[in-house]
């Protein structure tokens, strides 16, 4: 799987509990890979991200696309940090005792068809051809 | 400036139709719209072609010059792609084209090919619609999307499955006596809240159908319908278009489709009217939230009140503000790429009286065709009146 300059080294540093958001002298937040501020066009840095977010909206996924079919049914949330929200995965928690507003920690699966830490059903491990994705745990 | 008259439309039955190419689609859409409109092929000087996923549905690129072969008319042609508003963005090129005085014939539509690929195919076909990086590699499908933005505008605004449910409700019932309609059935409110999750909150009969079909139309500009004692009472009076951060996490909220604010702002700013001067619409609901929104989005509804507009009777065939008099993409189908146009098409066909839901809005003088693309990244709005 070819890498993505900006966003496979922003997976990296999530996975390594280093994530980080990128910020203009507005302090929009945005995602890499940016070379401008996406609303201002202005100058960017980077900022630690949060350690943790709330569940701004989810929903859970019945039918997939052939890459997470094998997953369905899961939730994807889109988690507010403060600066910038992320979409991911989230696992851990049945879909019925998902809220909005729940917190959350972030970080990195190893692909769509491996298995997360909170899954523990014993599916396949990480292969290197498979994208790997945001997951979100409660906290 | 010249009016831009709708000369002729045209659209195939909407369906499943596996074995028919996109190009043969288009070619029987275009023929209807030509015939319709009393034009000669060649007269033609332009062909604009809406056409979503031909790569990966049909292995084909490059489908605006085949569009134009298809349809037996030798000139310059170009494909438009923007997700669902493919041809609704083919559209509104080609008015500015007649109103520039660039041509005084063209065709614009659009055509889609997706049954044929299965659901699976399709779902991830659809989803490249999305951001890759930050949307389909966390699982997001397209209607995946659209039940973040229905819990976004739950959260936010309040409402419920069951209001959702009556938008469906509404486009089924519209859709009887349409020919065109890939469901010409009416549903009830307890089948909807009973068919199967999809996506949270949304369920099966919140979604439109994976659908084949095209559209098709014909603008000229009044120097040729004139000279040609066409009979084309029907013109584009507004064009407008919006754009919107790709992912939904960019937004300021999930729960508003700005792109389609600031798109009717300038289309009713063009077309000189207000919201209240609307008589009927046709928008884009993909998803009964998306109505919803759309409804919002284009001033039938305060932001927040559009959820109930359905329930509450306001935008049915006798209300105050009748939407989706074609059944809507939820019922009539939504062939992507040629989407946009065919809501022309309706909108045009409801204006002139020969439309199965006419009777409904007699008299009507002014209406709107609302088409967005993704999760309203892309939105366009045009309004469509009768002449004096």
């Amino acid at each position: 799987m070819a890498r993505d300059a900006g966003y496979d080294d922003f997976l990296d540093a999530l996975a390594d509990g280093t994530g980080y958001y990128l910020a203009c002298e507005n302090d929009h937040g945005s995602l890499p890979p940016r070379r401008v501020c996406p609303r201002c066009g202005g100058d960017l840095r980077e900022e630690p991200l949060p350690e943790t977010g709330d569940v701004a909206s989810y929903t859970e996924v019945h039918v997939a696309t052939p890459s997470f079919v094998d997953d369905a049914p899961y939730v994807t949330a889109v988690v507010d940090f403060g600066p910038v929200n992320l979409t991911g995965i989230l696992r851990g928690v049945d879909a019925d005792d998902v809220e909005t507003g729940m917190t959350v920690t972030v970080g990195v699966d190893g692909g769509a068809s491996a298995e997360g830490e909170a899954g523990g059903d014993g599916g396949e491990t990480g292969d290197a051809e498979t994208e790997r994705s945001v997951v979100f745990e409660p906290r | 400036m010249t009016n831009v008259r709708v000369a002729g439309v045209g659209l195939t039955h909407f369906g499943s139709h596996p074995e028919r190419t996109s190009r043969d689609l288009f070619a029987e859409a275009g023929a209807v719209a030509l015939e319709d409109a009393g034009v000669p092929r060649e007269d033609v000087e332009s062909v604009f072609y809406g056409n979503f996923m031909g790569e990966v549905a049909e292995h084909q690129g490059h489908t605006g010059p085949l569009a134009a072969e298809a349809l037996g008319v030798r000139a310059p042609a170009t494909r438009y792609e923007s997700a669902c508003a493919s041809s609704g963005v083919a559209l509104r090129q080609a008015v500015k084209d007649v109103r520039n005085g660039e041509a005084d014939v063209l065709v614009v539509g659009g055509a889609e090919r997706m049954s044929h690929v299965g659901t699976d195919e399709t779902t991830e076909g659809l989803a490249i619609a999305a951001d890759d990086l930050y949307e389909v590699r966390a699982g997001l499908t397209f209607p995946g999307a659209y039940g973040l933005m229905a819990r976004a505008y739950f959260e936010e605004h309040g409402g419920s499955r069951e209001d959702l449910a009556h938008i469906a409700v509404k486009n089924h019932a519209n859709a009887v006596g349409n020919e065109h309609a890939q469901y010409q059935k009416e549903i009830t409110v307890e089948q909807a809240l009973d068919s199967p999750t999809v996506a949270s909150p949304l369920h099966l009969y919140d979604a439109c159908p994976i659908t084949d079909g095209a559209s098709a139309a014909v603008l000229v500009s009044d120097d040729y319908a004139d000279e040609h004692d066409l009979d084309a009472p029907v013109a584009v009076t507004g064009t407008g278009q919006g754009g919107d951060m790709m992912a939904l996490q960019d937004r300021a909220s999930m729960a508003a489709s700005p792109a389609a604010d600031d798109a009717a702002a300038e289309a009713y700013d063009d077309a000189g009217i207000d919201a209240d001067d609307v008589d009927l619409a046709e928008v884009h609901d993909c998803f009964t939230i998306a109505e919803v929104l759309a409804v919002e989005s284009l001033g039938f509804a305060e932001r927040g009140d559009g959820i109930t507009a359905a329930r509450e009777g306001e935008t049915r065939k006798d209300g105050r503000i009748p939407v989706n008099l074609s059944g809507g993409l939820k019922a009539k189908g939504h062939p992507v790429g040629a989407t946009g146009v065919s809501q022309l098409a309706e909108v045009t066909s409801l204006l002139r009286g020969d439309h199965h839901n006419s009777d409904a809005v007699s008299g009507a003088r002014v209406g709107v065709a609302h088409n967005a693309g993704g999760t309203v990244a892309s939105a366009t709005v045009h309004v469509l009146e009768v002449l004096d």
